[in-house]
């Protein structure tokens, strides 16, 4: 997305001389886009800086998975019993097996790998909080647009319905729909239709969150003096929307999309955990920890790596989506 | 406060409970119809039928045909929507000729799985949730807003450091995860919890005992939030005018933060506490499902993955019910924390 020219404008009057560097004293001010801004700023937020550098190095281990389990690891599915002590079904080695063969230990039981099983695990979980994200960016948008935008019956109808959603139970709802919803849609069969099916659901009861603040956006965006300009000259209703609004949107957008996408990785993790996620063999961190459960008094290992594997994974993308947040933020003085 | 309970009196808050109760029935009319919709539309497209899941292994066809009846699950949708309405108000009677079963009002309905009655699984899940909530909340409604004022006060200390990378940590986990952790060290580890959820009236100890590990981790990660959010706000606030007047009056620095600072900070908590609050209160599903306790979240995981029909919408009218409720009191309790809200 390329930031229009007239946003310059809007946000160097925002930006204070705090974020005017210190050398630049004998040149002419420069009017600086709202994304250089932020960027200086990120720049400068050393642990925003760190949980970015986690999150894309999660991005790049989920898109490589197949690559990186060939190279260190063993298939995902392949049973080693051999590393199983047969009498209790736990991995023979200390902590969980844990060896130069095996980086993160066995599955108790099955001897799956466990670090190749992490390594899909991460596809799993970055492709549905992504995609659920955007989904429910997508449509919270579109309505909270129309619905700042044209007011009266539209926005009454949206409203309400945004109204309800928030209030629904929204876990028990999300856990029905993905227990009801068939295996097979669209001429689609495996993982593939749980992927689907997570996305549009959890996408589906998140988006009356980003229309809720969009909506909000767009009732005082819309009373702007260059709105009014862009009307008088004779712009069209898309024009006004898509042109004139939707650029100034974009900061609140990306800021309430980075910061959904650690909310949904919990959702999804949630509920591969209790049993409506992903089905098995597809590995899934939540899936992990409910075998876990079984086991983790004999075998604490192999319930701490995908909870640490979660752990790791929100928390870097809080702390990206904090600095991101506060790069944005026009009051912000850092 | 003073301008709220002029400006409003109780004739205006009572007509306000009024319309807002009327938007609570209507809420809870609308997740009715949608579970309905959710467990006999969608699986009619997948090709199940709700009469399989009562009659259990029996495939014999004239006694599903029975059940089908008596259940009045041939019926359309909506039919069976106003049939269920209408039981929980007044009560229904399930027919199939000469084999009636009366159920009296609250009439919920018979537990596909079980064949028992739903409204006292309900009333027996309820306390638990309760206690679970209310015990958490507590602790992290202190905890979360206390140090989220005193980080906001020691700005930039090894205090305010630490708790703040102590919170986002605390935000970042899955209860699963420190729950599991919790029973690890805490009941196998050094023993000192054991056993199964006993009612608080029943046996005290073991009530407190068995739910003192769900309390603290659920109150870890919420509170969490709380000084995050608590933080934000008081900063924000010490920067404002009134402050300044505050002080310039000579007021002490207890009484500008603890009576001038401290109000507008509840405010944001509140809308917080409302929305997690009803959430909770709607489903401790995970909570309660890692720590084994029966409330009304384990309740709702076992009926959905059993496709138990009547105790997934009485479970889901309750936790409906519990969110529109904690919704209102916050709205309520606005005006009473902010004297510039008013009710109407």
């Amino acid at each position: 997305m390329t930031a229009p020219s007239h946003d310059t404008s809007v946000d160097t009057e925002r930006s204070r001389t705090a974020d005017v560097p210190s050398g630049s004293a004998g040149k002419p001010v420069e009017g600086r886009s709202l994304r250089q801004i932020a960027w200086s700023r990120l720049k400068r937020d050393k642990f925003a800086l760190a949980g970015g550098v986690v999150v894309l190095f999660l991005v790049i281990v989920a898109v490589f998975a197949p690559v990186i389990v060939s190279l260190l690891g063993h298939p995902p599915d392949k049973f080693h019993q051999d590393e199983i002590d047969p009498l209790f079904g736990t991995p023979i080695g200390s902590f969980g097996g844990i060896s130069s063969e095996h980086l993160l230990g066995v599955e108790p039981n099955n001897g799956r790998d466990v670090f190749s099983r992490i390594v899909y695990g991460a596809r799993i979980s970055l492709l549905v909080a992504f995609l659920a994200a955007l989904v429910a960016v997508l449509f919270g948008t579109v309505l909270g647009i129309v619905a700042g935008y044209f007011g009266g019956w539209v926005d009454s109808v949206i409203s309400r319905v945004m109204d309800m959603l928030l209030a629904f139970p929204q876990l028990l709802f999300i856990i029905s729909l993905v227990s009801v919803l068939p295996n097979d849609l669209l001429g689609m069969t495996g993982s593939n239709v749980r992927i689907m099916i997570l996305v549009g659901v959890i996408g589906f009861f998140g988006w009356p969150y980003v229309g809720r603040i969009v909506r909000g956006q767009t009732l005082s965006l819309r009373e702007k003096e260059y709105v009014e300009a862009a009307r008088s000259l004779g712009a069209g209703q898309r024009y006004v929307l898509f042109k004139e609004l939707l650029p100034n949107l974009v900061a609140p957008i990306t800021v309430y999309t980075t910061l959904m996408i650690p909310t949904n990785i919990l959702t999804e993790a949630a509920l591969s955990f209790l049993g409506a996620g992903v089905r098995p063999p597809t590995a899934s961190w939540g899936q992990m920890l409910s075998t876990a459960v079984d086991t983790y008094e004999s075998n604490p290992t192999f319930m701490i790596v995908p909870g640490v594997a979660i752990f790791i994974t929100v928390l870097a993308f809080n702390l990206f989506g904090d600095g991101v947040r506060d790069a944005l933020d026009p009051k912000g003085t850092r | 406060m003073r301008g709220a309970r002029t400006a409003a009196g109780p004739r205006t808050v009572l007509a306000y409970v009024i319309r807002r109760l009327f938007a609570v029935a209507m809420m809870l009319m609308v997740v009715t119809l949608t579970t309905f919709v959710i467990f006999f539309v969608l699986p009619k497209w997948a090709g199940s039928d709700p009469a399989y899941l009562f009659a259990g292994k029996q495939t014999d066809p004239a006694a599903i045909e029975g059940i089908r009846q008596k259940l009045g699950l041939a019926d359309p949708v909506l039919v069976q929507f106003w049939n269920f309405v209408q039981g929980l108000f007044v009560g229904r009677e399930y027919a199939n000729g000469a084999d009636v079963t009366n159920c009296p009002a609250p009439c919920f309905g018979y537990s596909f799985r079980t064949e028992q009655d739903v409204w006292p699984q309900l009333t027996e899940a309820i306390p638990v949730t309760l206690s679970l909530a209310a015990g958490a909340c507590l602790l992290w409604v202190v905890g979360g807003v206390a140090a989220g004022v005193v980080s906001a006060l020691r700005r930039g200390t090894l205090w305010d450091r630490t708790a703040m990378t102590v919170a986002l940590a605390g935000v970042s986990l899955p209860i699963y995860f420190t729950g599991l952790l919790s029973l690890a060290v805490f009941s196998y580890q050094l023993d000192w919890i054991s056993g199964e959820y006993a009612p608080l009236e029943e046996d005290f100890a073991q009530w407190f005992q068995t739910l003192v590990l769900p309390w603290i981790t659920l109150a870890f990660l919420y509170a969490a939030m709380y000084a995050r959010l608590t933080r934000a706000t008081m900063l924000e606030i010490m920067g404002e005018d009134y402050i300044r007047t505050a002080r310039a009056k000579g007021l002490t620095e207890r009484v500008v933060i603890g009576r001038h600072a401290m109000r507008s900070t509840w405010t944001p908590v509140l809308t917080l506490l409302g929305l997690d609050l009803g959430a909770l209160l709607g489903g401790a599903v995970l909570t309660e499902s890692t720590y084994n306790l029966p409330g009304l979240g384990r309740l709702a995981i076992e009926s959905i993955s059993a496709k138990d029909l009547p105790v997934i919408l009485g479970v889901t009218l309750f936790a409906a019910l519990f969110i529109c409720i904690a919704n209102l009191l916050v709205d309520l309790l606005y005006a009473v924390v902010d004297p510039r809200v008013r009710i109407g």
